[in-house]
Formats: C-alpha cells, structure tokens, sequence
C-alpha cells in the first residue's frame, strides 16, 4: 500500500514509522530540518513543501496513492490538504484535527471537505479520559459496537478481592469475557483455572454494565469518582470537562491564563473554573484537591504534568490520569506515581491504523506495548466463522486469539462454545500480533 | 454623519420626532371627542387641544431630521413622556372639572397617567363625565404601548440595563437608526398588547354574560381593559376593582400579571411556543416573587383576624400583591385597614415590579435576579478566590459590565427613593396641610417614583394625592417621569458632557 503522511510532527512521525516496516510512506513537511531527520531515521521517502500546494503533492505521486494521512498541527491546513489530495488521486483521505467543531460539520455529511475520515485527536483524549476516570482500576478503555460492547484493561490491585481467585471465580458476569491477562509483559490467554495475581493486567470484553460491575468487584471500597479535578484548560482539557458535564458531573478546572479561564467560565455552566497556577501549593491546600477523587492533568506540556500531578497525589488524591504527549515518557510517568497515562498519539494512532490494514476493521484498540489489539470485524460470507459454532470454528482460529463479543444489530451476544455466528455479525476479538495478519485474513 | 463627528445634540431631530408624537395624539384626542359626543358630553376638552397637537405636531415635524443617534434618543425619550404629559393635561384643564381645574392636579393627573404610574388627585369621581375618565384609561393605555415600543425600538440601543437585557436578538445591534427589524420586532409586540386588550374585554363580557359580573358594563370593560394591561390601574370607580364581583377580580389577575411578563416571551407564547417561558430564569424568579409575597400577604391577614374564610383571604392576598408589584394600583378592598404586617409586604412589593420588557415599572425582576446572583457569586468567590463564575441568566452568561450597570442602576433607584422620601417629609412639615406619617412618605415616594399608584394612608387606594402641598406634587409629577424611563435618560440630560461635544 502506498500511503503519503502530511506533517512529520509527533503523531506524523509515529504513524510513518509504524507503517514504513510494510508500506510504502511518503512523508509531506514544510519544515526542513525534519526532512533532514526523517531521512536519517525512518525508511521512508521525505519531501520538503506544503502539503496543500498541488504540485508538492503531485511530486509526492499522490495520485498511486492508496492512503492520504493529513496530521499537521494545523486543522485548516489538513483539510484543505486532503481536499486538495482529492482532486489528483483517488486515495483515502484522512484528516487529523484538534478542534472539535470541524468534526461536528465533517459527521453531518461525511465526506465533507473531501475528508473520507476525520479524527479528532483531542476528543478521543478526552474520552478515553472521562471514560478511565469512571472505572477505579482501568488502565485502558475502548468501546467497540457503537458503544454496546466495551473493552477495559485493568490492573489488579494487591488488596483487591479478585487477587488470588481463578477466572471462573472472578467471572461472575453473563456479557463479561476475560480475554487475556498480562503479567510481566507476556500475554496469557486465561482458561477458567488461570489464577488471577495482584498485578496482573486483565482484558475484560463485555457490556459497558458488566464491565462496570466487574470493576467494583475488584475495587469494592472504591465508589464511583465524585469529584474530579482537571489541571489545564487546553481542548482536551476543557472537552474532558465537557463530557464530565454531560455525565452528571461537576468537576473542577484549573487554568492559568486568565482570558482562556474566563472563556472556560462561560463555556462549561457546571464547572467550576479556577485562574490559577496548578503547581501552587497554596492553591492545592485552598481548594482541597487532596480530596479529589480524580486529578486529570492535561496540560499542554509533559514534564508539567507531571508535577502538577505528583504534587496532587503528595496531597493526598486518590488516583491521577496524565496526559502524555511523548509517547516514551508514559512508562516512566507510571513507574513513578502516574497511575494511568493517557497519550492522544495512542489514541489517532488506533482510528488510523485499521485503514491501513489489508482488511478494513471498524474500530482497533492496541493493548499496552503493541503486544495485542482488540479488534471489530464484519463477519462476511467468507469467513471462517460464518454459520458455525465457535466450538466447530475454534480448531481453525490461531492461538492467542480470544472471540470477545459478538453483535447482531442491536443486540450483544455473549459467545459461548454453541454459538452460531451469522453474516453481518461484528465480532469483537483479541488478536497477538504475531498472528494478526492471519487472522484478520480468516475471519 | 456619525455621532462622534457631532459636536453637539442635533436636538432638531428630535423636536421632530416629538411633533410626529405630538401629531399622533390627536387620534386619540378625536378618539375620546366621539365618544364624549356619544355620550351627549361637552366636546371642546378633546376637540380644542386635538386642534393644537394637530398644528404644533405637524410644525415640529418640520425641522430637519437627521438620524437618531445616542444622544437625541435620549432627548427624545426624556422629552416624549413630558410633551405627552403636557398634552394629556389639557383635557382636564378646558374641561375644569373637581380637583383637576388646577394646572398642577391637572399635570398631575395626566403624568400619573402617561406614565401609567396611576396615582390620581381625583377626589369626587363623580363630577368628572365618562368621557374625561376614558382619557385617563386612554393616556395610560398609550403610555403603557409607549414604554413597550421604546424599550423596543429606543432603550434597547441606548444601553439602558433592564431594557438591554430584553431577550431580542437587538441587543446585539448596533446603536443608530431604528432598523427594519426592530420595526418589525415593535410592530410584532404591539400587535400582541392590542390583543392581550381585546382578550380583557372579552373576558369581562363574557363574565357579564353568563351573570357573573352584573355590575360590568361595555364602558367598564374598555376602561379597565385599558389600565390593566398597561399596569397602569386608573380606574372610572371610586372604589376601583371593589366596585366588582370577586369572578372579575380574579380574571383581572392574569392580565395584570401577563402585562407585566416579558412582551417577546409572550409573543412565543402566541406562536405555541412554551419553552422559551419555561426556560426563562427570570419568568420563574418573577412567579416566585409573586407566590412568596402572596403566601406571606394571605398568611398575615389570617393572623390578624380579619377574615373568616379562605377565598376571600386568597383572592385580596393575591389580587393587591399582583396590582401592587406589577406596578398596576388596582384594589379590591381598602388595604389601609391591614394589619401592618400585611401593609408591608404590599410595601415590599412596591419595589419589585415585574419583568424587563413589559409594561411594568419599578426595579423589574431582572435586576433583582442579576443581584442576587451576583451577591450569590460573590460568597462563591469569597471562598474560592482563584474561581471565575459568571453570572448567568438562563444559561446565558451576563457581561460584568452589565452586571456593574445593574448595581449602579438599583442602588440610584434606591438613593433617590430616599430622597424623594426626606423631600415629602420636610415639604410636608412646611406646609400648614394634616401630618404624614413616615410610613405614609416612604409609601407615597416608591408609589410614585416606582410608578405603583396608591400607597397608604390619605394617598391610599381609595384616597387620593390632591392634599399634598404644591411643591410634593411638584416632586411627585417629576418622579414619575423619572422612574417611568428608567432615570438614565433624564439624568444624561443633566450632565454637561451631554450638550458639549
């Protein structure tokens, strides 16, 4: 597949390196010295100009293209550069963007500003946030399904009760699958006698009510987060605001520059904004954020982050979410004191990759380190699975993958052995990546 | 030619558009003369000045028009009220009947009425004919009309709080001419005013139809249709609304509530739709204010003893809080003789009034609503110094600066409320006439400059304001002017920046 990127900034770069082991990659970028570097780093073919201007993309051979990825930091320049993309070639155009006003226009006629798929990198953030900050443990949320079917990774604690009990135990839950469990960095595909151990990592796939029953089965002291705090008004900032509003909640927002804080102030009726500097411990101690349930950091810049976060966590708050923007740093950030790292690369990263897939999956999860992904498939008539039980199917299915959920229209099945998939189901499946190819392939 | 290149007020412009005022009048003037020839009434108190207003409007009208920047909308508010007022007091004085044969009664009189304040010096309702009665309802039906298009049309661009903070999309237009759509807004509101009227006297006929209301006549409907819808409450009776069955002081209730609810809102409510009443934080602030001072009112009068039965206690608890806060000054029963306790809700209610954008006077609930949230912010950020809260209203966030005006506008309301008060005490005790009690001063000064009508004791709502000394009057007249346009115009015309460049 050819695929030409526009803008080799951090999620540009990210996306070419990902793809260069087994496509084609151009790479667009105004900026010299990046072309400099990528030359250097990256097997991929680097040209230097503006990813809107037609004859830089006719160097770039736009036209053989197959996928056309706009990830500039500037919105207006993405979707004008996919508009003129559309004009010489034929390619799949993706934009990026960060304000969300440009994805409401492009979801009430897609296709609009000839924009085949757009995402929103700061939106994604902020859901995968609002949607971390409601379950106690969970180090990774995802909803498949059109928001049936949900996938969580979550860490079990020492003191939980669900520490030492077997899967056939701790799965107490009709929709709920335990996909996989990760312990010390190898998968471990569960059967019903797999012992659970504090640290552990599991993939539960289930309805969105399962899964949240199952997470105060491992955390039961834990209630739900009531008051949340978010430290920078940045767009993730105020749009995890925004959800936690139309969620029910009244969290509280720290912003320091003053005009973006009253403009904050307007926008969110429920939120309590604060013009203040989040690293002031004065501030911390005045507003009780030991108290909070939840510390949100999302400020613009990493290392602050994670000040403001850790200052949070020394005043006593429960549990910290941080956004990273340099991917390498969110180990670290966990290591020490972060309990979950949230990254907007991540996040583009997963709704552009399954349009590079030889089989076009409708919504992709990667688990932690790249190890595995979580995948929604269409189950067509050529598939493996097609009018069978899983049991019948299961003898063809590769190991290290796991058939989470099943939907048929509206409805969530839980796959048992007897299960009969029909065409036009979407299957939900934990897939090793060794064998995602493959499988993707046979289902 | 822009107003910041004008060195001066181009008060031409609006001497002119006071003559297109002055020249309206004479409808009704020629209106009120048929009637009085219906009547077999002397007509020369309608026909004479409807000569004048005719013949000075039209030469006023002459002088060169310019358009109507800041400065001569102001002029032309300040002025229109008074030169109506003048006007207004002619009737009354060719007609020299009762206590109204004096110049000053007689201004008095007719700015009671312009500015549908409805304090009368009328003592002896009886020597004065249907048709000098139907001139009073008639002056405050044109008032109440006035106020409403000019909050529209002309307080909306002059930055006048309450007034700006109507919910029409003209808030946002820029200060000049009266655009197409603000006509069209103003013509849309009138429309609704006519019909709110009509719907009244409908009403009151159809009661009197089915036996309700035998005392009702064609004449009475007009009339109270009138004053009740305008909140302005001039009545034909001596005893007001206690001249009538209790089925009519109650379906009088709803029109001097509605006239006193936000003329757009009710404008949706005619197009079916609800939301925009239901959503309205201020509509819900003003039924609030209603219900509370009523259950309070009814709760004070069953404590004093008074009454026996509970739809009585119910329909004058209501019926004088209504009258009273929507600034209308209808009665059903002599409140003098209340407890105190209840007097001073009555009293409380004086300050009130009802929403901005209606024809109701005094403070308004939107100012009220704005302070109170604003006190609320306050505390808030008291506690939490680093909070940004905005003061909104209905969802919608109020400017700070317009939050400030609305601090400033009620605390000079209040400030010459006082002085107005201190003004009839010492005028009062100058004079040789009966002695006032501070009660009755301070009920006279928000009757008046809060444009309610009667107050208590002598200028109660079955007495009148004819024993006030001369230089009271005076005060009294110049008040209602000032309370009716919202103070700010009159005070701009004060300040000498206003005439320099």
């Amino acid at each position: 597949m050819r695929v030409v990127i526009v803008g080799a900034g951090e999620v540009g770069s990210t996306i070419a390196e990902s793809l260069a082991q087994s496509h084609d990659v151009v790479v667009i970028d105004i900026d010299s010295d990046r072309v400099e570097s990528l030359t250097y780093s990256l097997d991929v073919l680097p040209i230097e100009g503006d990813g809107s201007d037609i004859d830089t993309l006719e160097a770039a051979d736009v036209a053989d293209a197959d996928l056309f990825i706009a990830s500039t930091d500037d919105d207006e320049t993405n979707i004008v550069s996919c508009g003129a993309a559309n004009v010489v070639s034929d390619a799949f155009t993706i934009a990026r963007v960060k304000s969300p006003k440009y994805l409401e226009a492009w979801q009430r006629a897609r296709g609009a500003f000839g924009v085949d798929f757009m995402v929103c990198s700061d939106l994604l953030t902020a859901e995968a946030i609002v949607g971390l900050a409601g379950l106690p443990t969970a180090q990774d949320v995802d909803m498949f399904a059109d928001g049936l079917v949900q996938m969580t990774e979550f860490e079990i604690p020492a003191e939980s009760p669900v520490a030492d009990q077997t899967v056939a135990e701790a799965d107490r839950f009709d929709s709920l699958t335990f996909a996989a469990i990760i312990r010390d960095d190898d998968v471990v595909i569960p059967r019903g006698s797999t012992r659970i151990a504090a640290g552990d990592e599991v993939v539960a796939i289930g309805s969105p009510e399962s899964i949240r029953a199952f997470s105060s089965e491992i955390a039961p002291e834990e209630q739900g987060p009531e008051d949340v705090v978010i430290v920078g008004g940045g767009e993730i900032g105020y749009q995890t605001a925004r959800l936690l509003e139309e969620r029910g909640f009244s969290p509280r927002l720290i912003e320091q520059d003053e005009e973006r804080a009253r403009w904050l102030a307007e926008k969110l009726p429920s939120t309590t904004v604060l013009n203040s500097d989040a690293t002031d411990q004065e501030l911390l101690d005045r507003e009780n954020v030991g108290m909070a349930d939840v510390v949100v950091a999302a400020l613009e810049n990493d290392q602050q982050n994670l000040l403001a976060t850790l200052l949070a966590k020394r005043k006593g708050t429960d549990r910290a979410i941080t956004v990273v923007n340099t991917g390498d740093f969110a180990e670290l950030f966990e290591a020490v004191g972060v309990d979950v790292a949230v990254s907007p690369r991540k996040a583009t990263a997963e709704e552009i990759t399954r349009f590079t897939r030889a089989r076009r999956a409708e919504n992709v999860s990667i688990i932690e380190g790249d190890k595995a992904e979580v995948l929604e498939l269409e189950v067509d008539a050529d598939s493996i699975l097609v009018d069978r039980s899983i049991r019948d199917a299961a003898a063809d299915i590769p190991e290290g993958v796991v058939i989470g959920a099943i939907t048929r229209g509206d409805e969530h099945i839980t796959p048992r052995g007897d299960t009969i998939v029909e065409e036009g189901d979407h299957v939900i499946v934990f897939v090793g990546t060794e064998v995602l190819d493959e499988v993707t392939e046979k289902l | 030619m822009s107003s910041l290149a004008r060195t001066t007020v181009d008060w031409r412009t609006s001497l002119s558009l006071i003559g297109t005022v002055t020249k309206a009048l004479t409808l009704p003037l020629v209106g009120t003369a048929l009637v009085a020839a219906a009547y077999r009434e002397p007509l020369a108190p309608f026909v004479g000045p409807a000569a004048l207003t005719l013949s000075a409007g039209s030469a006023l009208e002459r002088l060169e028009r310019d358009d109507l920047g800041l400065r001569e909308g102001y002029l032309m508010v300040a002025l229109t009220w008074f030169v109506i007022a003048l006007v207004g007091a002619l009737p009354f004085l060719v007609a020299g009947e009762g206590t109204l044969a004096t110049p000053v009664n007689a201004l008095f009189e007719s700015t009671s009425g312009v500015t549908t304040t409805g304090a009368t010096v009328v003592g002896d309702f009886s020597v004065h004919g249907r048709s000098i009665h139907l001139w009073r309802a008639l002056l405050q039906w044109i008032g109440g009309l006035g106020i409403l298009l000019i909050a529209v049309a002309v307080l909306s661009q002059l930055s006048v709080g309450g007034a700006q903070l109507m919910e029409t999309e003209s808030q946002t237009q820029d200060v000049n001419k009266l655009t197409p759509r603000i006509e069209e807004t103003a013509r849309l509101l009138g429309w609704v005013y006519v019909g709110l009227t009509l719907l009244m006297v409908a009403v009151w006929m159809a009661l009197r139809s089915v036996g309700l209301a035998p005392a009702v006549t064609l004449y009475d409907a007009v009339a109270h249709a009138f004053t009740a819808v305008s909140t302005a409450g001039f009545s034909p009776r001596a005893d007001s609304m206690g001249a009538f069955s209790p089925a009519v002081q109650w379906a009088t209730i709803p029109f001097m509530f509605l006239g006193a609810t936000n003329f757009v809102l009710l404008y949706h409510l005619t197009q079916g739709d609800l939301s925009r009443l239901r959503d309205s934080d201020e509509f819900r602030f003003y039924l609030q204010v209603v219900l509370g001072l009523t259950g309070l009112t009814a709760l004070f009068l069953v404590a004093s003893g008074q009454f026996r039965s509970v739809e009585p206690v119910v329909r004058h608890a209501l019926f004088q809080v209504v009258s009273i806060l929507t600034t209308t000054g209808y009665a059903t029963v002599d409140f003098n003789a209340w407890s105190p306790a209840a007097k001073n809700m009555l009293f409380l209610a004086m300050f009130s009034g009802g929403m901005a954008g209606s024809t109701t006077c005094s403070i308004k609930t939107i100012r009220w609503l704005v302070v109170l949230k604003g006190f609320r912010r306050d505390l808030f950020t008291e506690v939490h110094p680093d909070a940004i809260r905005p003061v909104r209203l209905s969802g919608n966030v109020v400017d700070d600066a317009v939050v400030r005006d609305i601090y400033a506008y009620v605390l000079l309301s209040l400030v010459l409320f006082v002085l107005l008060t201190v003004f009839v005490v010492v005028a009062d005790a100058a004079s040789a006439g009966p002695e006032i009690s501070e009660f009755e001063a301070l009920g006279a000064a928000a009757a008046t400059f809060f444009n309610v009508g009667p107050a208590f004791g002598a200028a109660g709502p079955y007495g009148d304001y004819a024993g006030f000394p001369v230089t009271t009057k005076v005060a009294f007249i110049v008040m209602m002017w000032v309370g009716r346009i919202e103070i700010v115009p009159v005070l701009v015309l004060l300040t000498p920046t206003f005439w320099r460049s």
